[in-house]
């Protein structure tokens, strides 16, 4: 059964520009009048701005769709039409079922009122009867951890009170459908943990969840279908996988090769001229980018100008905050001129998510650096991980699976 | 709700069966209200005592600009107390009704940009707030009746009537402002003009039977508060005051096209209101 389609669905915004004529007051009060009796138009030019255009799409019931996009994409519009806050210009969407939508946590609180008048509030502007929140209240304070300040104002929290009590209420909201926006985006590691356990929860009681977010590991984990949007448009509707890939594909900038023909143009000096440097990955389980399980490796090919040198190479993978993750160096070899060529090979299950970026060092006698190419290429690892409800953004420089952590009993007492 | 319960969603297309949602989300009116009641006198050291000290304040003032300064209470056979009360409650009632209609979709864009429930909730929820400070200025005339040694007649059982007028007239007023408040933020500025005003051009510190036989008096009572304002005193000052069909049928007719055409000029921009908000 679907629980939502979307036909056609537009939305349309007027953006008009007003040209800052007036500098200060004087000038607008005299430029007020002279327009007043002289009947001139104010300079403003309109422009139509489509932040969606032709979305259609089906929502079968007990799916959980991810909508990822860049931001402007049109996510929050879609989600503001599907929850009725706003209307589409064209189109319908039919919806089946009870629907709630957690677009903000915390929707209405008044910050006079005490964390319990607000419980109250709140479940009421959400949808819930005052007697199921009633039933649940106990529960909601308990998820929150605020029993102590149940009698304090709002205005009195610490924003993470204020946030976890808005999360608790609308976890226990019982709707069939739930649309839930970058809600994860607030809050600590630990408020983050608590939200997307919620909502496995939900996810796995078979009711219809649709998801905006950007973080990706989040909605792979979480979701079985994805939406794909970019300027407006509906790119890619499917699977999960197949979604986020296109979408990774489009907002990575990664370079993962660099090519020069002839030495003359390549970048160098008058003893090497860098030809080729790339990164080839290895899809080993038929994936179609890489991710932490991906094996790596890095080519790069040199021409030596001498006609004997004693070289190495020395490879320094970088994270984008701009930390060396390690630096591994070739032993010194004796190369007469030519094209030399080396080989790193980053095994799979070892980098940690995240994007990275390559630089090379040449040197020459193990100690004099003759040429350094810095960030001469870079990509980006994805997230992937199974056998965990956790989500979060997985820490460490690295990520070596192969390094294990065995445990086992030791005794039977207690 | 009930299952197999299809929502369209459609330009320009408000929901199928807006009023039984309406309904069904009373709780929400109720609860909305009591939070505007609640807030009003948080962190005030005097309370609710100023629902008692702002009706006071207001009829002393009248009592002694008016009857005493204009000495308009030397024709009036009953204490001149009695004859300002009736149109300082409906005056205030209807004041604050309308300010906080008017602003109450502005005022709550928080909601209206983040929830959906049918947007016509929150104005009717700001009625509470004045309707409790309305009881307590009723309870404020019966202290003087008791002071006067004043007895009203069976009457007053037409009272509520006429606070319930008076509130469709700042409903029907306050409803269409606020959609237009959504817009354009003028009305605003226009309405604690109306209500600092309105005063003077409303019977409120005199009787209409003083302009009654103006030539003027028609357009006079174009203005809905006068026809409340006479019933109200109808009902409170019983053989003291006449019913005043001159006031009263102008006023019904105003109040019952300006909410009708409020309420669909509301439900036509509704679904738009986050767009400008």
């Amino acid at each position: 059964m679907k629980a939502i389609s979307i036909e056609n669905i537009s939305k349309k915004y007027i953006l008009s520009h007003k040209k800052k004529k007036y500098q200060n007051l004087k000038e607008s009060v005299s430029g007020f009048f002279e327009e007043l009796f002289t009947n001139k138009d104010e300079e403003e030019t309109k422009e139509v701005f489509w932040a969606l255009r032709n979305v259609s799409f089906d929502i079968e019931q007990g799916d959980r769709i991810g909508i990822v996009g860049a931001n402007g994409a049109g996510k929050s519009t879609l989600l503001k039409i599907l929850s009725r806050i706003t209307e589409p210009t064209h189109g319908e969407v039919k919806v089946n079922g009870r629907m709630a939508s957690l677009l903000e946590v915390g929707t209405g609180f008044h910050p006079e009122l005490t964390g319990r008048e607000n419980i109250f509030l709140n479940g009421a502007i959400l949808g819930m009867r005052q007697n199921e929140i009633r039933s649940q209240f106990d529960e909601i304070v308990d998820f929150a951890g605020i029993e102590k300040f149940l009698d304090t104002p709002v205005k009195r929290y610490s924003s993470g009170m204020y946030v976890r009590l808005g999360f608790a209420i609308a976890a226990h909201l019982e709707p069939e459908i739930l649309i839930v926006d970058e809600v994860l985006a607030v809050g600590d590691s630990e408020f983050q943990k608590k939200c997307l356990g919620k909502m496995k929860d939900v996810s796995s009681s078979g009711r219809t969840i649709l998801f905006v977010s950007h973080n990706v590991t989040a909605v792979q984990g979480l979701c079985n279908k994805a939406a794909f949007l970019q300027k407006g448009k509906l790119v890619k509707y499917g699977e999960v996988g197949d979604v986020l890939h296109d979408y990774m594909a489009s907002i990575s900038k990664f370079q993962l090769q660099q090519h020069w023909d002839t030495p003359e143009v390549a970048p160098g000096n008058d003893q090497v001229r860098i030809k080729n440097i790339e990164v080839v990955p290895d899809f080993v389980n038929g994936g179609k980018n890489i991710d932490v399980r991906t094996p790596l490796k890095v080519n790069f090919e040199f021409w030596n100008m001498h006609a004997s040198a004693h070289l190495n190479l020395s490879m320094f993978l970088y994270n984008m905050t701009g930390e060396c993750v390690f630096n591994v160096g070739s032993q010194a070899k004796t190369f007469s001129n030519g094209l030399v060529k080396g080989v790193l090979e980053i095994p799979g299950n070892f980098l940690n998510d995240g994007s990275y970026y390559i630089s090379v060092m040449i040197v020459k006698d193990t100690a004099d650096p003759i040429f350094f190419m810095e960030e001469a290429i870079s990509f980006d690892v994805a997230d992937y991980r199974e056998g965990t409800n956790w989500y979060g953004k997985w820490p460490g420089a690295v990520r070596p699976i192969n390094i294990p952590i065995q445990t086992w009993k030791v005794d039977g007492l207690l | 709700m009930e299952k197999g319960n299809e929502i369209i969603i459609k330009a320009g297309k408000s929901a199928l069966h807006y009023w039984r949602e309406v309904w069904r989300q009373r709780e929400l009116f109720w609860i909305l209200g009591k939070r505007d009641v609640m807030v009003r006198y948080k962190q005030t050291v005097l309370g609710v005592a100023w629902g008692v000290i702002r009706p006071l304040l207001t009829a002393l003032v009248m009592v002694f600009a008016f009857g005493k300064i204009a000495k308009l209470e030397q024709g009036s056979t009953i204490p001149y107390m009695l004859v300002v009360i009736p149109g300082v409650i409906i005056w205030l009632f209807f004041s604050q009704c309308l300010s906080q209609i008017s602003n109450s979709i502005v005022g709550n864009g928080n909601l209206v940009s983040k929830v959906y429930f049918p947007r016509i909730i929150i104005p009717f929820s700001s009625l509470l707030v004045g309707l409790l400070d309305a009881l307590i200025a009723f309870a404020m005339f019966f202290v003087f009746c008791i002071y006067y040694q004043f007895l009203p007649n069976w009457h007053i059982i037409f009272a509520p009537i006429f606070l319930f007028l008076a509130y469709l007239g700042a409903f029907g007023a306050g409803l269409f402002a606020s959609v237009l408040n959504v817009k354009y933020r003028d009305v605003a500025q226009i309405i604690p003009f109306i209500v600092q005003f309105g005063y003077f051009i409303s019977p409120v510190a005199y009787s209409s039977e003083r302009v009654k036989d103006e030539w003027w008096y028609p357009i006079y009572n174009l203005n809905p508060v006068a026809g409340t304002i006479d019933g109200l005193r109808w009902c409170l000052l019983g053989d003291y005051s006449q019913f005043n069909w001159q006031s009263f049928f102008p006023m019904l007719v105003f109040v019952m096209v300006s909410v009708l055409i409020s309420i669909w000029f509301f439900r036509k921009n509704e679904n738009s209101f986050v767009d400008h908000i």
